[in-house]
């Protein structure tokens, strides 16, 4: 479903990507885990639009996508959250998710038709599937950060993706809210066939869901392959223990 | 369509202020309904501005532009054009629409303060068209005596023909911000990053914004003419910008009706001040140092918020 190849990005002489390589097959759940400024957020970067690459190629259904404007990747399937919470602040619960499904039916031109009675069955759907339907009136800057976080997925899901990027789902997250988060991304692969591709500092929460792992260090891949062959890979060991902190 | 936006007790104060307005020619002297259709102008023009600024998150720094653009595309499609008026009212705000697009095409590649400098430079540009063009425009001195129709010459046939004008273009301006289109602008202005991630084209967003705005910035010129019977460069010169931008702030740019609010006060202000001293913009000043010490979310936010419910949130009202 995705391919990336001899993926490059550097900035000012730094090579935050540096040839990187990364498959991700349908219905698949896919990590990528390595030390803070591997490179993680720059790949879904370049990945969504947000950042042009140097050079390599990135192909999403056997159409190269790289250096496509974010809003005409987003159409083609693939939408994402964002590590930092990143809201439409002064919208409430509701709307922020409304933006996205309104953006996904092509009705943003309508002009007079009142957006309350429009995508609002959809929108409410999508809220009570993350656990958020009690707060859909609530402006979204007065949640806690862990609902912030779920908001973030529930907007990513407005796109109605087949690819979902999760850019550290669960950081700043109770351990209630990791394990809710951890069942919420279960079930989206689940029932509605969903491939996952994201981040995650939490290595069991990695462990116990990804399908494959990919680890990145100084912007390579230094391993991409399932989670038992990752934990048994003696570089990724060196690279982690090297770190500070070694994958469980 | 109207009953799935308004409440039943806002069409009934919105009836009952139109009754008074109606009937107020028949009450209140000549002075005061020029007064009032000149603030339905203003307002007007506020409001469209505030259409880009509050609702769009642009930094529309030279909105005048598109007004004094719409008061002389009505003027020379009368004088120089020969054009019918109803026509030439029409097609005059279609040309401030117009302005909004090109200019647009060259600023919204920018954000920001860089948006609003370049629009300032461009804008600027218009201004000294019409400032220095005396064969076309009349230069500095403008052009006066425009020949305007029968029905709207007398200052009462001027006032109703302002106040319905200006109604129906806030009832659509209102619609439009309350519509999907509405809804990702005010998306666009929270966070435009988001908005391009969920599949929003931004630039053909703001686009569009533009021209909406431009087109009411120019009916509210086309109000002006009615009301004035002259054009002149000043309708487009940046300091009017500034005010405009100060009506909006100062009436609550989150809040519709805000700006049309912001625009009343300025209008009294400047007016009765003006009487009794030149430097009336002091007082302005000393005003704008309350509002934003005491009222940052300007008046009719500040009486919003008080009127309603706890953290409701007043762009919903």
């Amino acid at each position: 479903m995705l391919r990336i190849e001899a993926l490059t990005k550097s900035f000012d002489g730094f090579m935050a990507v540096n040839n990187a390589h990364l498959t991700v097959e349908q219905g698949e759940v896919v990590a990528v885990i390595g030390p803070n400024g591997a490179g993680k957020t720059t790949l879904f970067h370049l990945i969504t639009g947000q950042l042009a690459p140097d050079s390599g190629s990135i192909r999403f259904q056997e159409k190269e996508i790289a250096a496509k404007a974010p809003h005409k990747i987003c159409r083609m399937g693939i939408a994402r959250s964002y590590q930092v919470v990143n809201l439409f602040s002064r919208l409430s619960v509701f709307e922020n998710v409304q933006v996205a499904v309104l953006a996904r039916r092509g009705k943003t031109f309508n002009l007079f038709r009142p957006s309350r009675t429009i995508a609002v069955e959809e929108t409410h759907q999508i809220l009570d599937s993350v656990g958020l339907g009690g707060k859909a009136d609530r402006v979204c800057g007065l949640l806690s950060h862990g609902d912030q976080k779920v908001l973030e997925i529930a907007i990513a899901l407005g796109s109605r993706p087949a690819l979902l990027i999760l850019d550290e789902p669960t950081a700043g997250m109770s351990p209630e809210e990791t394990a809710q988060t951890l069942a919420l991304m279960k079930r989206l692969v689940a029932e509605f066939g969903l491939t996952i591709l994201f981040c995650e500092h939490d290595m069991a929460m990695v462990f116990s869901i990804a399908d494959r792992i990919m680890v990145m260090q100084q912007g390579q891949t230094l391993a991409e392959d399932t989670p038992e062959a990752v934990r048994n890979n003696l570089l990724v060991q060196e690279a982690y223990l090297g770190g500070g902190a070694a994958p469980c | 369509m109207i009953r799935a936006l308004f409440s039943a007790k806002t069409l009934l104060v919105a009836a009952l202020l139109l009754a008074a307005l109606i009937l107020a020619p028949q009450v209140v002297s000549r002075f005061y309904i020029y007064l009032m259709a000149l603030i339905f102008a203003t307002g007007l023009l506020a409001t469209s501005l505030n259409m880009v600024l509050g609702f769009g998150g642009m930094y529309q720094f030279h909105h005048a532009v598109f007004y004094g653009f719409g008061a002389y595309a009505l003027t020379l499609l009368l004088t120089k054009a020969g054009m019918t008026p109803v026509f030439a009212y029409l097609l005059a705000p279609c040309c401030s629409a117009a302005l909004g697009l090109l200019l647009g095409l060259i600023t919204v590649r920018l954000t920001k303060l860089y948006f609003g400098m370049l629009q300032i430079s461009l804008g600027s540009l218009v201004w000294a068209l019409a400032y220095r063009w005396y064969s076309f425009t009349g230069g500095d001195d403008g052009i006066h005596g425009i020949p305007l129709p029968d029905a709207v010459y007398s200052s009462t046939g001027a006032y109703y023909f302002s106040l319905a004008v200006c109604l129906v273009s806030l009832l659509i301006m209102y619609l439009i911000v309350n519509s999907p289109f509405g809804r990702i602008f005010q998306g666009i202005r929270d966070n435009p990053e988001r908005c391009r991630a969920v599949g929003v084209d931004v630039h053909r967003h703001q686009l569009a914004g533009q021209a909406i705005a431009g087109f009411f910035a120019g009916v509210a010129g086309t109000l002006f003419v009615t009301v004035e019977g002259s054009v002149f460069p000043e309708l487009m010169f940046w300091t009017l910008s500034l005010e405009l931008i100060i009506m909006c702030l100062l009436g609550g740019w989150f809040v519709f009706l805000g700006p049309m609010l912001g625009a009343a006060i300025i209008v009294v202000l400047r007016t009765f001040v003006g009487i009794y001293t030149e430097y009336w913009t002091l007082v302005l000043g000393v005003v704008l140092m309350l509002l934003i010490f005491f009222l940052p979310e300007g008046v009719l936010g500040f009486a919003l918020k008080k009127a309603g419910p706890a953290g409701a949130d007043p762009a919903k009202e």
